[in-house]
């Protein structure tokens, strides 16, 4: 096989696993190379994914169209009520807007919407060219909530401000506005707060669905059909639990340390992390043993009747190999558990924006030869598919066609997810996913398996 | 509502994603998004969902410094990185927002990198200022085909017996549609660009940066030496015409794109009548064809309301097509801004449809076309993915056409032009409509034969 260079500059953020190797001395948490085919977004990205499933607030992208048509109902998060956030608004800044700023068009906007729509709250974000033209949001921001009584928050997501992670916490902030606002009469002391599930596909229904069942009150669901004045109140919830390492630890944080609300950190994916995650949270309540009893025994149920159905997959699967690239290092963890526990190996771990311990915590999971990559690419991500001769590949959209033209497996562990993969529901979908993908009888056609051509 | 300022739910998008779709019509081109990494990853990923295909394009990774300080080192740095690394035979460089902001100067950049000595011998950079903040998608779309021209075309003195085609954006069916029906007439074209065989790549197992398709760096040079160019559309294609009219003397005339049965009269006239071909047999067929299956339903379309949205370039000719299969147009939208649109639909509709509601630019987005919808309902619905919520509130008959499809296939693999592509569309159009009158129809009337 013709050999693919890796960049140079970028030898740092890729890996393999070997025998007697000590602590990856990885380069991540850098900015990309440029001129680099990266896989990742910008701040922007970061806080519109964080904070558009806020179903009954506005969310207006000011400044040039494009940020808001590209992230136009684009995520598949679910709402039970208001659709709001399904809709894009923009303030569409032509070149006079450029010269002149902004300001003017983004307060007409805002009453102009606010009228028509009455939102609980409206988040504005900022592209990268308010950054440059100096658009004080801000003041809008304030003489606007002044103006209709509402909570209108600037969300300070300038696209070359930093990374995705940057766009995180800019979201993050705008939360921690509107966290504390409303009153926390009525909420019992076995109460959490859902933080980093954003509802793809209807996953946070079937968390909250769980620790009800536990007998633990859920307040808020940041931000998966979120609604504002959940948020207003969480302040009052005992607990904060947070999935999605990258995108709620710094809201956590902060609301352990303005409200003393202690935090665990989960995961939603498989079945020893799903089980963990309520068990955690049980004993976080242990002066009520009702929650460890309902939970132990929701997890019996369910794994009951899950693990016969993983068996049959397991046949097939077992020894199949995989590789993922993934946003947050943190999902990689529990799909390389998953994984394994039909048998499966994990060839290739990486993700758009892990940390040094992230990578630290890949390596020791990982099998020796495992490629871990930080901010990868396609010539990368194609390299190493063929070389460790992976099966499937588990990434977001833009892998998706890389893998079928490679005449592997795929599925979506991003955005597009069509099906819910969290919960011990959610492993069983996403088992059947990997199998009905990986067992296709279409790849036998790809030329390359040098099979029917 | 009243609005002055927002744009609520867009019937377009920005610049940069129309010049990288272009650029990829070159062979062995690396588009390059000069600005933040989130610009380049969602060109990528919307055209990805487009065409269900790998879109490679890299990026200059504007960070906080850049913007302060320009960003002529990144893309310089860039350049070089690309080169090396991905190995093109042309980074194509498109500006954003942000870089235009700045004030970045493309050209004097390129001119470094090549001082500089980052460009390899035989190598090309060549670039097109697209900022956000003027036009749409289809405004960039132009700016790249344009930089095509001016930056490859070289007159040698020579006139070559080549059309040159500068194509409009259309779907690589399309541009494979319209070498094929030049094949069928003898004549040589060179279109650029030309997405066919690189965004309806084949499967073969590897992954490739270049696949095979797009217009090489000769066939682009000698279209200065071509006898004459066709430019399809006055909006996306035109300004190749211009460019390589003004550049070597190559006369040019633009024409709608071939979409429907008058428009690709004209285009296959204007290119035969330049090529010096006659129309063969084997075409006029195709049209007899088409015409044939448009009088045979004649009456499945007549009176029929229809509320169309999308870019101007497609809108024009569809209008014109719809009127003459006896439907009416009746609701019009283009987030494009530019006033040739406005005067064209004017003359397609003032005799027929002269009530029709016709906006583009500013505000004229889906809202708008769902309100005009809510006063006048329609029988079809014709436009983008993003139509197929209107679709549903409304319970209408949609027929997906132009930019993005996100949800169906087919786009990139059966024209939409040429006579063969009318009856495609033809087909769609029935088969939606026809649909829905066997859902609708009550028992009794609820027919066999159609």
């Amino acid at each position: 096989m013709e050999k693919i260079e890796i960049l140079e500059g970028r030898q740092r953020q890729v890996f393999e696993k070997q025998e007697g190797q000590g602590a990856l001395d990885i380069a991540c948490e850098t900015t990309s190379l440029s001129g680099s085919v990266s896989q990742r977004a910008c701040v922007f990205c970061g806080s519109r994914v964080v904070l558009y499933p806020v179903a009954d607030a506005l969310h207006i992208v000011h400044g040039p169209i494009g940020c808001a048509a590209y992230t136009w109902d684009i995520r598949g998060a679910v709402s039970s009520g208001p659709e709001l956030h399904r809709m894009s608004f923009s303030t569409d800044l032509k070149e006079m807007d450029v010269i002149y700023g902004g300001e003017k068009k983004l307060y007409k906007s805002l009453i102009e919407l606010i009228d028509q729509y009455q939102p609980k709250a409206a988040f504005i974000y900022s592209t990268c060219i308010i950054g440059l033209i100096g658009d004080d949001i801000d003041a809008v921001c304030k003489k606007v909530a002044q103006e209709k009584g509402i909570p209108v928050l600037p969300v300070h997501s300038e696209g070359f401000k930093g990374t995705k992670k940057d766009g995180y916490k800019a979201a993050c902030d705008a939360l921690m506005k509107v966290v504390g606002t409303g009153s926390t009469e009525g909420i019992g002391k076995y109460s959490i707060n859902i933080l980093g599930e954003f509802n793809l596909a209807g996953e946070a229904w079937i968390i909250k669905r769980y620790y009800e069942e536990m007998g633990i009150e859920v307040v808020a669901t940041m931000t998966g059909d979120g609604r504002v004045d959940d948020i207003r109140r969480s302040h009052g919830a005992s607990l904060n639990i947070v999935q999605c390492s990258g995108s709620m630890v710094k809201l956590a944080k902060e609301m352990e340390s303005k409200y003393g609300i202690p935090y665990l950190r989960v995961s939603y994916f498989g079945i020893e992390d799903m089980s963990k995650a309520l068990y955690d949270v049980a004993k976080h309540f242990s002066d009520r043993p009702e929650i460890m009893d309902a939970a132990k025994a929701l997890v019996k149920r369910e794994v009951s009747s899950l693990y016969p159905e993983l068996q049959k997959f397991r046949k097939e699967l077992e020894g199949k190999k995989a590789a993922i690239y993934v946003g947050g290092a943190f999902k990689a963890f529990s799909l390389i558990k998953a994984l394994g526990s039909v048998g499966m190996s994990v060839v290739l771990a990486g993700s758009q924006t892990g940390n040094k311990d992230d990578y630290e915590g890949l390596r020791e999971m990982c099998d020796e030869g495992t490629v871990i990559v930080d901010d990868s690419n396609p010539v990368e991500l194609s390299k190493f598919v063929l070389e460790k001769e992976a099966d499937l590949l588990i990434g977001g959209v833009k892998e998706r066609p890389i893998a079928y033209k490679l005449g592997i497996g795929f599925c979506d562990h991003n955005h597009e997810r069509k099906i819910p993969l969290a919960g011990f529901e959610g492993m069983y979908n996403f088992i059947k996913e990997v199998y009905n993908s990986v067992m296709s009888p279409v790849w036998q056609f790809a030329p390359r398996k040098g099979g029917l051509s | 509502m009243e609005r002055e300022a927002l744009t609520i739910n867009p019937a377009k998008t920005c610049q940069p994603i129309g010049a990288m779709y272009a650029a990829l019509g070159i062979h062995g081109c690396l588009p390059h998004s000069h600005g933040s990494q989130g610009c380049c990853s969602y060109h990528r990923s919307t055209l990805t969902r487009h065409y269900k295909e790998p879109v490679m394009a890299a990026t200059s990774s504007f960070t906080e410094g850049a913007s302060v300080f320009g960003g002529q080192a990144n893309l310089v740095t860039a350049i070089d990185n690309i080169f090396t690394v991905y190995e093109p035979d042309i980074i194509a460089v498109h500006s954003t927002c942000l870089s235009e902001t700045i004030g970045d100067d493309l050209q004097q950049i390129a001119t470094k990198a090549k001082d500089d000595g980052k460009v390899p011998e035989g190598k090309y950079v060549i670039y097109a200022p697209t900022p956000s903040f003027v036009g749409s998608h289809v405004t960039g779309y132009g700016n790249m085909v344009q930089a095509m021209a001016e930056q490859f075309a070289v007159s040698t003195g020579e006139t070559l017996d080549q059309v040159n085609i500068a194509a409009g954006w259309m779907e690589p069916s399309d541009m494979r549609e319209i070498k094929r029906i030049a094949k069928e007439m003898e004549v040589t074209v060179r279109m650029f660009p030309d997405t066919s065989d690189v965004l309806d790549a084949p499967q073969t197992g590897k992954h490739v940066f270049y696949p095979k398709g797009g217009i090489t760096i000769p066939e682009l040079k000698s279209t200065g030496d071509s006898k004459f160019t066709v430019a399809l559309g006055c909006f996306s294609g035109e300004p190749g015409g211009v460019a390589l009219e003004k550049k070597c003397k190559v006369p040019f005339q633009t024409e709608d794109l071939p979409i429907g049965l008058r428009a690709t009269d004209r285009c296959l006239m204007t290119l035969s009548k330049a090529a010096g071909v006659k129309i063969p047999q084997s075409i006029t067929d195709e049209r007899g064809r088409l015409l044939d299956v448009m009088t045979d339903m004649e009456q499945y379309f007549s009176g029929k309301k229809v509320a169309l949205f999308g870019d101007p370039d497609h809108l024009i000719p569809l209008t014109e097509f719809l009127i003459d299969l006896n439907m009416k147009p009746v609701h019009i939208v283009s987030g494009t801004p530019g006033k040739r649109f406005e005067q064209r639909m004017k003359a397609i509709l003032e005799d027929t449809v002269p009530e029709a509601n016709v906006k583009n630019g500013p505000q004229a987005d889906m809202f708008l076309l769902h309100q005009w919808i809510k006063n006048e309902p329609v029988d079809l619905l014709i436009g983008n993915t993003y139509g197929k919520y209107i679709a549903r509130d409304e319970d209408i008959p949609f027929v997906r056409f132009g930019f993005p499809i996100v949800d169906r296939i087919g786009h990139s693999y059966f024209p939409s032009v040429g006579y063969m592509g009318g009856l495609r569309l033809v087909e769609k159009i029935l088969g939606v409509l026809m649909d829905r009158q066997d859902r609708d129809a009550p028992e009794e009337s609820f027919e066999l034969v159609m």
